[in-house]
């Protein structure tokens, strides 16, 4: 009975809390009916927010995916002094609220920062797409790491030095044994890299400017949307497209759970 | 591996300078929160003259004083539309807007405008005049007067109305510090504003007339009253030095008077300020309206006005909001 | 080993630079800033009425919230782990759905449905509850995933043993399987009000912002950015970082701490 009542309250939370608003941003989408939402998202401002969106994913994700490795083979694999504190500086980006994120790339490249003379030179990076990259890239870093990170604990180092006393090269042992040990880890972590560089938003606000069909990406847009416009129903069709895309996010991440077994 | 580094290389800088490049004929605009719809429209008839013809536009919309800060701290701007004219005054003081930005036959105004109150539909606590704002119970929604302009214009509109009525200075500071007691929340900007009483809190709403107009328009259930004592809201716009260099950028602030331009800004609600087309349309005249440079009402300018009110730490209102906790 | 070739010193310049130019250097800007004006300034400006409130405010609701997701949280990973019905898999990937869903949509929806004129007539906007609902949406996963694989790996050998010797149900879990999860609780508790803390983008809508009612630290920083008072700002987030930092440390040491006499 109480196996009832427990499995009840659990599956209940979760339905109130993440299906139904969930659920509830189609229905308001589509309530209009589907041309009507296809023509909100189809806005020239619209198809720009996600073009940016997806192009500062397009450069962030595989930035963070490299260095993401490298990384946690440093973590993993070499002693040295300060490993703990890169540890701890990897995952800084976790425990900081993404406000503070943009604050601080704002304090270093805004007019008085220690950067801030990049502007007078022409290289515009607030307000400006390569702000917005940086914002992105910082947000989504330690991802990959941590994923990787385990993994490369638990296979061990004996492959890849059986591999070296063959004779093989420190690029090749990666690409042969090191790597496709890890490439589950890494496509989790792809996942969630991306979905978090999709999804960004109050870092990125903040060094934008949010200038319309420039520097809006899509999450921007829904805001803007809803909060300035008054177009609810073009803000709910642009989260339809972003709930679609982390509803694809999910599936994908169980597809690639890291697997229980290692070769 | 290399490949794919120089791949990414390349997507890099194509997407900087895509993003970076000033093609030949952008103008960038900066404008206060309102007056967005209004651009669209002027930015549309632009683009179909001659002078306009394949011109790109930016354009970013918030909070008057956010924008002034924005465009200091490096937000590229040709044209700057703001909300009251010290806001363009500070970017005269950093270099970035000319001295004699407002020397134009209509001094660097733009459009006009008056402040009213926008209440619930059928105005269920009968609101008319500006001491029903601070009766019992009467929760008032303005912006935050540091960041936004349209929240400067509601402030000297309490203010003027107060003395307007015949009180002295200080019987008018004593009403601005009941107002604000009367104010659960100050939104960044009049857009914001108008979105928090949207989705309803507050009983009345202080703001621009454009901005009420565009409430009806988009169907939030309000109406909105005229006060007979209100203040004359003056727009400006401005050239920027950056502008200066843009002959899109002149020609388009120079076809913000023109008359295609002013009917579209009456249209969305603004007071044109070109007398041909202003007396086609049959705006309200409020029988107690005064200006910023009503001096017999302690109005002396905004430059005066800014300081002795609006000192972020010295002035009337800053004070005013520290007794309250704010 | 891979480290030892200069390939590798290569590969390992690239990493440590990018980091640097990408974490360190806007973090080493942020420091520099909330002390450029000395201590008393950062002080004055970390304890201003309004960026008080909006601390002890988001103190407060990520407390709640960390205590509703501890048990919450638990009790969905064990109906996951433990409980067999159709659908199962189906709402386990649903669990990660937060993770993937932009914050800012999130908060959207939550106002539509829980606030003015949604379709179940109750309106939280505006309200202390609002912001609640909208960090118990983004925090979720957290101690769900982090109990999960452990309650996957728990030999149910020492549970069946004292239910055989006549002990409840839930004395079982008191005694028995509520100690081994314990940890695992208590690093999703961590990550659940280090997340809660800082969230904006869920928050923003719902809340209102209503300063001293409803403002929380993130918005007001933000509201500080916006005005161009970027020490304040930073002050107020240099406090918030700390104060984050002593609340992880204490859980870390509090978890080694009970799991220090916990050998079965």
């Amino acid at each position: 009975m109480s196996r009832y009542l427990l499995r009840f309250t659990a599956l209940g939370y979760v339905a109130f809390l993440l299906l139904v608003p969930v659920g509830f941003v189609f229905y308001r989408a589509f309530g209009d009916g589907l041309g009507h939402a296809w023509d909100a998202v189809t806005t020239d401002r619209a198809i720009h927010a996600l073009e940016l969106t997806l192009m500062l994913t397009a450069i962030a994700v595989p930035a963070n995916t490299i260095v993401g490795i490298i990384l946690a083979l440093m973590l993993v694999r070499t002693r040295f002094r300060g490993r703990g504190l890169l540890n701890a500086v990897v995952d800084l980006p976790l425990a900081l609220s993404p406000v503070v994120v943009g604050l601080a790339l704002y304090l270093l490249y805004g007019r008085g920062g220690w950067l801030g003379g990049l502007a007078e030179r022409g290289v515009h990076v607030l307000f400006a797409f390569p702000g917005m990259l940086l914002a992105t890239m910082f947000v989504s870093l330690p991802f990959v790491v941590r994923e990787v990170v385990p993994v490369l604990r638990e296979i061990g180092t004996e492959q890849e030095q059986a591999a070296e006393t063959l004779g093989a090269r420190p690029f090749q042992v990666f690409r042969r044994v090191t790597f496709p040990a890890i490439r589950w880890a890494v496509a989790y972590g792809v996942v969630l890299t991306t979905a978090r560089c999709i999804g960004e938003f109050g870092a990125v606000s903040i060094v934008s400017g949010r200038i319309e069909g420039k520097t809006e990406t899509l999450p921007i847009y829904v805001q803007s949307q809803y909060a300035f416009d008054f177009d609810t129903s073009g803000a709910y069709a642009a989260s339809v497209v972003l709930a679609l895309i982390a509803i694809a996010t999910v599936v994908l991440l169980r597809v690639f759970q890291p697997k229980e077994e290692v070769l | 591996m290399r490949v794919i580094c120089i791949a990414l290389l390349g997507v890099a800088l194509l997407a900087g300078s895509a993003a970076g490049a000033s093609r030949g004929g952008s103008v960038d605009l900066v404008a206060y929160s309102t007056p967005k719809d209004a651009y669209g429209k002027i930015i549309a008839s632009f683009q179909k003259t001659s002078a306009g013809n394949g011109t790109g536009f930016n354009e970013s919309y918030a909070a008057s004083g956010d924008q002034a800060r924005a465009v200091a701290a490096g937000l590229k701007a040709d044209v700057v539309a703001l909300a009251l004219d010290p806001d363009v005054n500070m970017l005269v003081g950093k270099g970035l807007v000319p001295k004699n930005w407002a020397a134009n036959s209509h001094k660097g105004i733009v459009s006009d405008s008056v402040v009213v109150f926008v209440v619930r539909d059928g105005n269920p606590k009968h609101i008319k005049g500006w001491g029903d704002l601070v009766k019992p119970g009467i929760q008032v929604i303005t912006p935050n007067p540091f960041t936004s302009g349209g929240a400067r214009w509601n402030v000297m509109a309490a203010y003027g109305a107060q003395r307007k009525a015949g009180k002295t200075d200080k019987q008018a500071i004593a009403y601005l510090k009941k107002f604000f007691q009367h104010v659960p929340v100050q939104p960044d900007s009049a857009r914001a504003a108008l979105q928090v009483f949207a989705q309803g809190k507050g009983d009345v709403l202080i703001t621009y007339e454009n901005e009420a107009i565009y409430a009806e328009k988009k169907g939030v259930h309000t109406e909105y009253k005229t006060p007979k004592s209100t203040l004359l809201i003056e727009t400006p716009v401005a050239l920027t030095k950056s502008g200066l260099k843009k002959p899109a950028a002149k020609a388009f602030y120079k076809f913000l008077w023109s008359s295609t331009a002013q009917k579209a800004f009456a249209s969305q609600g603004f007071r044109p300020v070109v007398k041909s087309v202003a007396k086609d349309y049959k705006f309200y005249k409020p029988s107690g309206l005064f200006t910023i440079t009503s001096t017999k009402l302690g109005l002396n300018g905004w430059t005066k006005v800014q300081t002795r009110f609006f000192h972020p730490t010295n002035g009337i209102v800053a004070k005013i909001e520290k007794s309250l906790g704010h | 080993m891979v480290s030892d070739r200069a390939g590798g010193a290569l590969a390992r310049g690239i990493a440590l630079g990018y980091l640097s130019l990408v974490v360190l250097l806007p973090l080493a800007a942020l420091v520099w800033s909330s002390r450029s004006h000395g201590l008393g300034a950062f002080w004055d400006q970390a304890t201003e009425p309004e960026a008080l409130s909006a601390l002890k405010l988001t103190l407060a609701l990520a407390a709640i919230c960390a205590v509703v997701n501890a048990v919450a949280g638990t009790a969905i990973a064990w109906v996951l782990v433990r409980d067999r019905f159709r659908g199962r898999g189906l709402v386990d990937s649903v669990i990660d759905l937060p993770f993937a869903l932009p914050t800012i949509v999130a908060g959207l929806t939550l106002l539509a449905l829980y606030g003015p004129g949604g379709p179940f007539k109750v309106d939280v906007a505006f309200t202390r509850m609002g912001v609640l609902l909208a960090l118990l949406f983004v925090t979720l996963p957290f101690v769900v995933r982090a109990v999960q694989p452990v309650l996957l790996e728990l030999d149910r050998e020492m549970e069946e043993a004292a239910a055989s010797l006549g002990a409840r149900s839930f004395t079982v879990f008191r005694r028995i399987v509520f100690p081994n999860l314990l940890p695992a609780i208590l690093s999703g508790v961590a990550l659940a009000f280090s997340r809660a803390i800082g969230e904006f983008g869920a928050v923003v809508l719902i809340s209102g912002n209503l300063p001293f009612k409803t403002e929380v630290s993130s918005v007001y920083i933000f509201q500080q950015v916006e005005s161009d008072n970027g020490a304040a700002a930073a002050a107020v987030s240099v406090l918030l970082l700390a104060i984050s930092l002593a609340v992880l440390l204490g859980i870390g040491a509090f978890r080694r701490w009970r799991t220090k006499y916990d050998h079965a």
